[in-house]
Protein backbone atom coordinates (compact mmCIF):
# COMPACT_ATOMS: atom_id res chain seq x y z
CA UNK A 1 0.00 0.00 0.00
CA UNK A 2 2.87 2.57 0.90
CA UNK A 3 4.32 1.93 -2.75
CA UNK A 4 0.78 2.80 -4.59
CA UNK A 5 0.70 6.11 -2.35
CA UNK A 6 4.33 6.88 -2.73
CA UNK A 7 3.44 8.71 -6.18
CA UNK A 8 0.40 10.74 -3.98
CA UNK A 9 3.42 12.60 -2.46
CA UNK A 10 3.24 10.60 0.47
CA UNK A 11 7.00 9.01 2.16
CA UNK A 12 7.03 6.37 4.92
CA UNK A 13 9.52 7.05 7.86
CA UNK A 14 10.34 4.01 10.03
CA UNK A 15 12.62 4.77 13.19
CA UNK A 16 13.75 1.77 15.07
CA UNK A 17 14.26 2.09 19.38
CA UNK A 18 17.06 -0.25 19.16
CA UNK A 19 20.84 -0.10 21.01
CA UNK A 20 22.45 -1.15 17.40
CA UNK A 21 21.63 -1.06 14.31
CA UNK A 22 22.08 -5.01 13.87
CA UNK A 23 18.93 -5.45 16.03
CA UNK A 24 17.03 -3.48 13.80
CA UNK A 25 19.17 -4.78 10.70
CA UNK A 26 16.69 -7.97 10.29
CA UNK A 27 13.12 -5.95 10.15
CA UNK A 28 14.29 -3.70 7.43
CA UNK A 29 16.01 -6.19 5.34
CA UNK A 30 13.14 -8.73 5.62
CA UNK A 31 11.29 -5.27 4.42
CA UNK A 32 13.29 -4.22 1.72
CA UNK A 33 11.43 -0.78 2.15
CA UNK A 34 12.41 1.94 -0.46
CA UNK A 35 11.27 4.34 2.26
CA UNK A 36 13.68 5.53 5.03
CA UNK A 37 14.27 3.21 7.53
CA UNK A 38 16.57 5.12 10.12
CA UNK A 39 17.71 4.00 13.09
CA UNK A 40 17.20 5.82 16.53
CA UNK A 41 19.71 3.64 19.09
CA UNK A 42 19.32 7.37 21.70
CA UNK A 43 15.67 7.51 21.65
CA UNK A 44 15.98 10.85 20.03
CA UNK A 45 12.66 10.70 18.61
CA UNK A 46 10.77 8.76 21.23
CA UNK A 47 11.59 11.98 23.70
CA UNK A 48 11.23 14.62 20.87
CA UNK A 49 7.93 12.85 20.20
CA UNK A 50 6.82 11.54 23.78
CA UNK A 51 7.06 7.90 22.80
CA UNK A 52 5.85 5.28 25.30
CA UNK A 53 5.74 2.39 23.63
CA UNK A 54 6.42 0.62 19.82
CA UNK A 55 4.70 1.07 17.78
CA UNK A 56 3.65 4.16 17.70
CA UNK A 57 3.08 6.28 14.11
CA UNK A 58 2.07 9.77 13.49
CA UNK A 59 0.88 11.54 10.45
CA UNK A 60 2.76 15.15 9.08
CA UNK A 61 1.73 17.18 6.59
CA UNK A 62 3.46 18.52 3.73
CA UNK A 63 3.82 21.77 5.84
CA UNK A 64 5.71 19.71 8.30
CA UNK A 65 3.30 20.01 10.83
CA UNK A 66 1.22 16.76 13.10
CA UNK A 67 -2.30 16.30 12.01
CA UNK A 68 -2.29 12.93 13.76
CA UNK A 69 -0.85 12.55 17.11
CA UNK A 70 0.56 9.37 18.90
CA UNK A 71 -1.25 6.62 17.89
CA UNK A 72 -0.90 2.75 18.05
CA UNK A 73 -1.33 1.13 14.69
CA UNK A 74 -0.18 -2.12 13.00
CA UNK A 75 1.14 -2.57 9.73
CA UNK A 76 -0.73 -6.00 9.38
CA UNK A 77 -3.11 -7.98 11.85
CA UNK A 78 -0.40 -10.15 12.64
CA UNK A 79 -1.11 -9.02 16.40
CA UNK A 80 -4.75 -8.92 16.45
CA UNK A 81 -5.45 -11.37 18.98
CA UNK A 82 -2.96 -9.85 21.46
CA UNK A 83 -3.92 -6.07 20.56
CA UNK A 84 -7.86 -6.53 19.55
CA UNK A 85 -6.80 -3.69 16.77
CA UNK A 86 -7.85 -4.10 13.11
CA UNK A 87 -4.47 -2.83 11.19
CA UNK A 88 -7.17 -2.11 8.54
CA UNK A 89 -8.79 0.64 10.31
CA UNK A 90 -5.57 2.93 10.61
CA UNK A 91 -4.46 1.99 6.48
CA UNK A 92 -8.17 3.04 5.32
CA UNK A 93 -8.06 6.64 7.30
CA UNK A 94 -4.43 6.69 6.27
CA UNK A 95 -5.42 6.27 2.47
CA UNK A 96 -7.91 8.64 2.55
CA UNK A 97 -6.03 10.97 3.85
CA UNK A 98 -3.03 10.51 1.49
CA UNK A 99 -5.20 10.78 -1.35
CA UNK A 100 -7.09 14.05 -0.07
CA UNK A 101 -10.54 12.26 0.10
CA UNK A 102 -10.55 13.22 4.10
CA UNK A 103 -8.90 15.26 6.58
CA UNK A 104 -7.17 14.43 8.99
CA UNK A 105 -7.36 16.07 12.87
CA UNK A 106 -7.96 19.58 13.30
CA UNK A 107 -5.45 22.02 15.49
CA UNK A 108 -7.64 21.50 18.49
CA UNK A 109 -8.65 18.43 18.44
CA UNK A 110 -4.82 16.65 17.67
CA UNK A 111 -3.65 19.34 20.64
CA UNK A 112 -6.65 17.67 22.55
CA UNK A 113 -5.36 13.96 21.97
CA UNK A 114 -1.64 14.86 22.72
CA UNK A 115 -0.37 12.90 25.81
CA UNK A 116 2.64 15.12 26.93
CA UNK A 117 5.99 14.16 28.78
CA UNK A 118 6.04 15.10 32.50
CA UNK A 119 9.88 16.02 34.77
CA UNK A 120 9.67 12.77 36.34
CA UNK A 121 9.51 11.50 32.84
CA UNK A 122 12.10 13.70 31.22
CA UNK A 123 14.32 12.64 34.30
CA UNK A 124 13.34 8.75 33.45
CA UNK A 125 15.00 9.22 29.81
CA UNK A 126 17.93 10.90 31.13
CA UNK A 127 18.72 8.09 33.40
CA UNK A 128 17.68 5.93 30.56
CA UNK A 129 20.43 7.71 28.40
CA UNK A 130 23.35 6.89 31.15
CA UNK A 131 22.60 3.56 31.56
CA UNK A 132 22.70 2.84 27.94
CA UNK A 133 26.04 5.03 27.92
CA UNK A 134 27.54 2.80 31.14
CA UNK A 135 26.18 -0.69 29.20
CA UNK A 136 28.01 0.83 26.09
CA UNK A 137 31.23 1.19 28.72
CA UNK A 138 30.92 -2.24 29.36
CA UNK A 139 29.87 -0.59 33.26
CA UNK A 140 26.36 -3.38 33.22
CA UNK A 141 26.18 -3.06 36.89
CA UNK A 142 26.48 0.22 37.13
CA UNK A 143 24.24 0.88 33.74
CA UNK A 144 21.83 -1.63 35.77
CA UNK A 145 21.30 1.08 38.45
CA UNK A 146 20.35 4.15 35.91
CA UNK A 147 17.53 1.23 34.11
CA UNK A 148 16.26 0.51 37.62
CA UNK A 149 15.82 4.14 38.31
CA UNK A 150 14.59 4.95 34.80
CA UNK A 151 11.65 2.39 35.59
CA UNK A 152 10.92 3.44 38.56
CA UNK A 153 10.26 7.12 37.09
CA UNK A 154 8.59 6.12 34.57
CA UNK A 155 6.91 2.75 35.05
CA UNK A 156 4.79 2.39 32.03
CA UNK A 157 7.21 3.48 29.35
CA UNK A 158 8.11 0.51 27.66
CA UNK A 159 10.92 1.90 25.43
CA UNK A 160 12.33 2.25 28.87
CA UNK A 161 11.50 -1.04 30.39
CA UNK A 162 11.25 -3.06 27.79
CA UNK A 163 14.32 -1.26 25.97
CA UNK A 164 16.74 -1.90 28.70
CA UNK A 165 16.00 -5.39 28.85
CA UNK A 166 18.34 -6.13 26.36
CA UNK A 167 21.18 -4.30 28.21
CA UNK A 168 20.50 -5.82 31.53
CA UNK A 169 20.50 -9.68 29.57
CA UNK A 170 16.48 -9.82 30.19
CA UNK A 171 14.32 -11.60 27.84
CA UNK A 172 12.07 -8.66 26.70
CA UNK A 173 9.87 -11.39 26.07
CA UNK A 174 10.25 -13.27 29.08
CA UNK A 175 8.28 -12.93 32.51
CA UNK A 176 9.71 -9.51 33.49
CA UNK A 177 8.05 -8.24 30.28
CA UNK A 178 4.98 -10.13 31.17
CA UNK A 179 4.80 -8.98 34.69
CA UNK A 180 5.40 -5.16 33.68
CA UNK A 181 2.59 -5.65 30.90
CA UNK A 182 0.03 -6.62 33.48
CA UNK A 183 1.18 -4.38 35.76
CA UNK A 184 0.25 -1.71 32.55
CA UNK A 185 -2.95 -2.73 32.32
CA UNK A 186 -3.82 -2.75 35.83
CA UNK A 187 -2.85 0.47 35.48
CA UNK A 188 -5.80 0.74 33.48
CA UNK A 189 -3.20 1.19 29.92
CA UNK A 190 -2.06 4.33 30.77
CA UNK A 191 -0.60 6.92 27.99
CA UNK A 192 -0.37 4.07 25.11
CA UNK A 193 -3.96 3.48 23.15
CA UNK A 194 -5.61 4.03 20.58
CA UNK A 195 -6.60 7.30 19.22
CA UNK A 196 -10.59 7.20 19.05
CA UNK A 197 -12.06 7.02 15.69
CA UNK A 198 -13.14 9.89 14.46
CA UNK B 1 38.52 22.33 45.05
CA UNK B 2 39.95 19.25 42.56
CA UNK B 3 37.85 19.31 39.28
CA UNK B 4 38.33 15.81 37.72
CA UNK B 5 37.55 14.31 33.98
CA UNK B 6 33.32 13.67 34.19
CA UNK B 7 31.79 12.72 30.47
CA UNK B 8 28.45 14.71 30.11
CA UNK B 9 25.65 12.76 27.89
CA UNK B 10 23.64 15.82 26.36
CA UNK B 11 21.04 14.18 24.10
CA UNK B 12 22.71 12.39 22.10
CA UNK B 13 26.33 13.90 22.11
CA UNK B 14 29.20 13.08 24.55
CA UNK B 15 31.95 15.65 26.06
CA UNK B 16 34.53 15.50 28.38
CA UNK B 17 34.52 17.87 31.14
CA UNK B 18 35.91 18.86 34.42
CA UNK B 19 33.56 18.94 37.65
CA UNK B 20 34.50 19.46 41.02
CA UNK B 21 31.75 17.86 43.35
CA UNK B 22 31.35 19.48 46.66
CA UNK B 23 28.84 18.25 48.93
CA UNK B 24 27.66 16.43 46.34
CA UNK B 25 27.31 19.30 44.06
CA UNK B 26 28.62 19.31 40.52
CA UNK B 27 30.05 22.56 40.61
CA UNK B 28 31.70 23.53 36.51
CA UNK B 29 33.84 27.03 35.38
CA UNK B 30 31.58 29.30 33.36
CA UNK B 31 33.61 28.34 30.53
CA UNK B 32 32.40 24.70 30.79
CA UNK B 33 28.74 25.96 31.33
CA UNK B 34 29.65 27.93 27.84
CA UNK B 35 31.12 25.27 25.73
CA UNK B 36 29.57 21.85 26.95
CA UNK B 37 25.97 23.03 27.64
CA UNK B 38 26.19 27.13 25.73
CA UNK B 39 25.17 29.03 28.35
CA UNK B 40 27.30 32.04 29.76
CA UNK B 41 27.47 33.50 33.11
CA UNK B 42 27.18 37.44 32.61
CA UNK B 43 25.55 39.79 35.45
CA UNK B 44 22.43 39.12 34.60
CA UNK B 45 22.53 35.39 35.68
CA UNK B 46 22.53 32.46 32.98
CA UNK B 47 22.52 34.31 29.38
CA UNK B 48 21.92 32.40 26.09
CA UNK B 49 21.45 34.55 23.43
CA UNK B 50 18.54 37.07 23.78
CA UNK B 51 17.28 35.37 27.29
CA UNK B 52 19.05 35.68 30.35
CA UNK B 53 17.86 33.68 33.51
CA UNK B 54 18.65 35.21 37.01
CA UNK B 55 20.68 32.66 38.48
CA UNK B 56 20.71 33.06 42.22
CA UNK B 57 22.07 30.54 44.05
CA UNK B 58 23.23 28.45 41.23
CA UNK B 59 26.78 30.22 41.66
CA UNK B 60 28.86 29.66 44.39
CA UNK B 61 30.70 32.07 46.41
CA UNK B 62 33.61 30.69 44.27
CA UNK B 63 32.26 32.27 41.19
CA UNK B 64 31.41 28.33 40.28
CA UNK B 65 28.36 27.12 38.59
CA UNK B 66 26.40 24.39 40.11
CA UNK B 67 24.89 22.31 37.39
CA UNK B 68 22.11 20.50 39.75
CA UNK B 69 21.30 24.10 40.85
CA UNK B 70 21.16 25.42 37.03
CA UNK B 71 19.22 22.36 35.42
CA UNK B 72 16.72 23.06 38.06
CA UNK B 73 16.53 26.29 36.75
CA UNK B 74 16.02 25.35 33.25
CA UNK B 75 13.81 22.47 34.50
CA UNK B 76 15.81 19.85 32.63
CA UNK B 77 16.57 16.62 34.27
CA UNK B 78 20.24 16.00 35.50
CA UNK B 79 21.30 12.83 36.61
CA UNK B 80 24.61 13.02 38.42
CA UNK B 81 26.57 9.59 39.30
CA UNK B 82 29.95 10.50 41.07
CA UNK B 83 31.18 7.07 40.85
CA UNK B 84 31.13 6.21 37.48
CA UNK B 85 32.33 10.06 36.75
CA UNK B 86 28.81 10.66 34.78
CA UNK B 87 26.51 12.90 34.35
CA UNK B 88 23.24 13.00 31.88
CA UNK B 89 21.16 16.09 30.85
CA UNK B 90 17.95 15.92 29.71
CA UNK B 91 15.69 17.85 27.78
CA UNK B 92 12.69 20.00 30.05
CA UNK B 93 9.64 18.38 29.95
CA UNK B 94 8.15 21.75 29.46
CA UNK B 95 9.86 22.30 25.89
CA UNK B 96 9.06 19.25 25.18
CA UNK B 97 5.59 19.83 25.92
CA UNK B 98 5.66 23.33 23.98
CA UNK B 99 6.79 21.93 21.09
CA UNK B 100 4.47 18.99 20.65
CA UNK B 101 1.61 21.26 21.62
CA UNK B 102 2.70 23.72 18.79
CA UNK B 103 1.77 21.15 16.13
CA UNK B 104 5.37 21.72 14.73
CA UNK B 105 6.78 18.28 13.90
CA UNK B 106 9.90 18.43 15.55
CA UNK B 107 13.39 18.26 13.39
CA UNK B 108 15.62 15.14 13.56
CA UNK B 109 18.59 13.27 11.79
CA UNK B 110 19.59 9.97 11.95
CA UNK B 111 21.40 7.05 10.00
CA UNK B 112 19.91 4.67 8.27
CA UNK B 113 21.72 0.70 7.76
CA UNK B 114 24.26 2.04 5.61
CA UNK B 115 24.73 4.85 7.26
CA UNK B 116 23.30 7.49 5.57
CA UNK B 117 21.74 10.90 7.00
CA UNK B 118 18.17 11.62 6.82
CA UNK B 119 16.42 14.67 8.32
CA UNK B 120 12.64 14.48 8.58
CA UNK B 121 12.87 18.25 7.23
CA UNK B 122 14.47 16.96 3.96
CA UNK B 123 11.08 15.41 3.59
CA UNK B 124 8.88 18.68 3.52
CA UNK B 125 6.24 19.21 0.83
CA UNK B 126 5.30 15.30 1.32
CA UNK B 127 2.40 13.85 3.70
CA UNK B 128 4.61 11.42 6.22
CA UNK B 129 3.56 8.34 8.05
CA UNK B 130 6.72 8.41 11.13
CA UNK B 131 6.13 4.88 12.52
CA UNK B 132 8.41 3.69 15.45
CA UNK B 133 8.94 0.20 16.21
CA UNK B 134 12.04 -2.28 17.50
CA UNK B 135 13.32 -5.34 17.77
CA UNK B 136 11.93 -5.79 21.92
Amino acid sequence: MYQELKDEGFTVITVALDKDPDAARPWIEAAAPTHPSLIDTKHVVADLYNMVNIPTILWIDEQGRIVRPNDVAYGNNKYQQVTGLDADVHKRALRAWVKGERGAFGAERARALQRLPTAEHQEARAEFALGQWLWEQGRTQAADRHFVRAGELAPHDFTIRRGSMPMRNIDPMGPEFFKMATEWREAGQPYYHPLPDE
Amino acid sequence: MTFQPFTLIDAASIAKIDVSIDADSPLVSNSTLQSAIGWSVKPEGFCREEICIPAGAAITRDGLVDLAAFARLMGRPLVVDVAERALSLGAAAAERSDALQSLEASDFTLPDLDGKLHSLSQYRGRKILLASYASW
